[in-house]
């Protein structure tokens, strides 16, 4: 019984990591209709940012604050010079854009930091609470606040000030926006720095729990989409839910169904991306699409 | 005028393993392989207007099919050929009836996926596959009465007899009623359905088809490789296949060869500057020619052309040559847009 909690909650804690590049992905699914296939890479090089940082001799906290703000401009810049121009295209177009991304970001980190990997230090320290005989690293506890903390601020932001109210108008609907003084091209530039500093927490996160390297998102990235398809692509409190779900279940699953084992453990959210397109579309708590025929 | 180029061409590469080293006449082999693999993707993305990230998939599938045939149960190599396009025909058939209801973003997320999957998926059959160790199922030898080729030579001239028939039947396809439908239902749907195109039967079809050439495609690569593993067929050979088709030109036949020269050669000599090098101008070719040459190589060549000689209407390959954004003088087939700009 103690093993299989200890494993609900390592799963929930995974699910936070995986549920902070969902909320990337869904940020600016929402804003712009794209998913953006780069995202992890994004967060791969922001977390190597970060590492650079504490090289030269940063303590991590700083490093990380740093890194998260060179993120938000650096997300910025990207939506600026390379998605606006192919804003509207046909989606093979931005398929193929951000797939670019995607892979002359992973060369450019491979080009510069090569591909031996490194060890990456835990912002929350080694130690253990257990409480009932169940034993959790204060890393899981950190995880799982560090996401419920990201998800406040972008709720207060989004609910609470004129930024927020002015970028779900740019979402919903951009000409009257545009109408009304919204300057809606600023909006999308900031939620895509916004979503580039989601992810690059999720790589700071992520990183001493595996090696850094430039394949580091690479995983993470497919269970993120998994975790944003099951929670539906426009939901952002479906991103962090569908994390966790995500999260328990690699967990249970690798650790219980032998057939599935390490190799195959990449199946489970595979198998869960199919599943949900194919019987619901709009996953959890996402708006169906409505189209007219 | 096209018929005489397309000759030319085939007359070049008849000829071209007797003017290289080995070393350079074996990565042609690849290029044939390669380009086979890439028109597959092009009738599915190009044509059809369905996005696949996960040919390498049908590809790696093709590929050990043939080794594992040759390796543990002796057949010729040729003979494998047809069972791993019939084998790959099913497998996409499989994978494009669940396509029929996902589209556009979440098609891509989807094979995105199984590319990811394929080389776990290899290893951890590893009875059937030889797992991470890889499966070697020694190239054809040259037969008694053509002894006077070199193996290398040989082998490259059995992928070009292969690749010339690919080619010349999805010409045929692309060309005919099939390729029209196809071009139709990528344009415009409705209007399509309108016409009496059966979506879902032209859409699984495609898949399946795209699919059987990719397994074609990877008959060829064990074929000339004589060695299948499971690094060959991650996630970089499926990119690399859409680079090819973007490269070469979407929606178009021949713009596979250019495509698939690319993907063989730029990775070679980049090396020699850095091995990171490859993927940077990989994803940096990807966004540009997004932006200044969405119709590929073969678009940039066919306006030059247009330029310089006056222009008759030439149906044929051009069904489908501009994908998107096309200026208005590059041709005049059943591919332009129907629908109207956004």
């Amino acid at each position: 019984m103690e093993r299989f909690v200890e494993t609900v909650i390592d799963g929930i804690a995974t699910g936070s990591i995986y549920g902070a590049l969902a909320l990337a992905l869904v940020l600016i699914y929402r804003s712009t209709g794209i998913v953006n296939f780069a995202q992890g890479e994004m967060a791969m090089f922001s977390t190597f940012g970060a590492w650079a940082l504490t090289q030269a001799g940063l303590p991590i906290g700083l490093a990380v604050l740093l890194t998260l703000a060179a993120s938000l401009l650096g997300g910025m810049i990207i939506e600026r010079a390379l998605i606006r121009p192919v804003e509207g295209s046909p989606e093979l177009t931005l398929v193929t854009v951000t797939l670019g991304l995607f892979i002359l970001i992973n060369g450019l980190a491979r080009w510069i930091w090569g591909s031996q990997n490194r060890g990456f230090p835990s912002m929350f320290g080694d130690g253990n609470v257990t409480v009932a005989g169940v034993s959790t690293s204060l890393e899981s506890l950190g995880l799982v606040a560090v996401l419920l903390g990201v998800v406040g601020v972008l709720w207060l932001v989004f609910q609470k000030t004129k930024l927020g109210l002015g970028m779900r108008a740019a979402a919903v609907n951009p000409a009257a926006s545009r109408l009304v003084g919204i300057p809606v091209g600023r909006m999308l530039m900031f939620g895509w720095g916004l979503a580039a500093v989601c992810g690059a927490l999720a790589g700071v996160l992520v990183a001493p729990r595996l090696f850094l390297d430039p394949g580091l998102m690479g995983p993470v990235i497919i269970y993120s989409f998994a975790a944003a398809t099951l929670g539906g692509f426009d939901s952002p409190f479906g991103a962090v839910l569908g994390g966790w779900i995500i999260g328990v279940a690699e967990a249970l699953a690798g650790g219980y169904v032998d057939f599935i084992g390490q190799d195959l453990k990449i199946l489970v959210p595979l198998a869960v991306i199919l599943s949900v397109l194919l019987v619901r579309p709009h996953g959890l708590f996402g708006s169906p699409e409505v189209a007219r025929a | 005028m096209k018929r005489a180029a397309w000759a030319g061409v085939l007359v070049l590469a008849v000829l071209l393993p007797f003017f290289f080293s080995s070393y350079r006449v074996s990565q042609f082999t690849l290029v044939l392989a390669y380009a086979v693999a890439a028109l597959g993707l092009n009738l599915l993305v190009g044509y059809s207007g369905q996005i696949s990230l996960g040919h390498g998939a049908f590809f790696a599938l093709g590929a050990y099919t043939t080794a594992i045939l040759v390796a543990k149960s002796g057949w010729p190599h040729l003979a494998t050929i047809p069972v791993a396009a019939a084998i790959c025909f099913a497998a996409g058939f499989a994978v494009g009836i669940p396509a029929l209801r996902l589209h556009g973003l979440y098609l891509a997320l989807v094979t995105l996926g199984l590319a990811v999957a394929t080389p776990q998926l290899i290893k951890r059959f590893d009875g059937l596959t030889g797992g991470t160790q890889g499966l070697s199922a020694p190239p054809p030898a040259v037969p008694g009465f053509l002894d006077f080729l070199a193996a290398d030579q040989w082998i490259y001239l059995l992928n070009l007899v292969v690749a010339v028939l690919m080619f010349v039947l999805a010409a045929g396809i692309v060309r005919g009623k099939v390729g029209r439908a196809l071009v139709a239902v990528r344009d415009n749907q409705i209007a399509a359905r309108t016409f009496g195109v059966d979506l879902a039967r032209y859409k699984t079809r495609a898949f399946a088809l795209s699919a059987a050439y990719a397994g074609v495609g990877g008959a060829m690569f064990a074929i000339s490789i004589g060695f299948v593993a499971p690094e060959s067929f991650g996630l970089a050979l499926s990119f690399s296949f859409l680079a090819a088709i973007v490269v070469g030109g979407l929606a178009t036949v021949s713009g596979a060869i250019f495509g698939a020269l690319f993907i063989e050669f730029v990775p070679v000599y980049a090396a020699d500057v850095n091995e990171a090098l490859a993927a940077v101008i990989y994803g940096g070719v990807l966004i540009v020619f997004m932006y200044v040459l969405p119709t590929g190589v073969v678009g940039l060549l066919r306006r030059l052309g247009a330029r310089v000689r006056p222009r008759k209407g030439e149906g044929g390959e051009h069904a489908g040559t501009r994908f998107e954004r096309g200026t208005a003088d590059a041709g005049d087939g059943a591919g332009e847009r129907v629908r109207a700009k956004r």
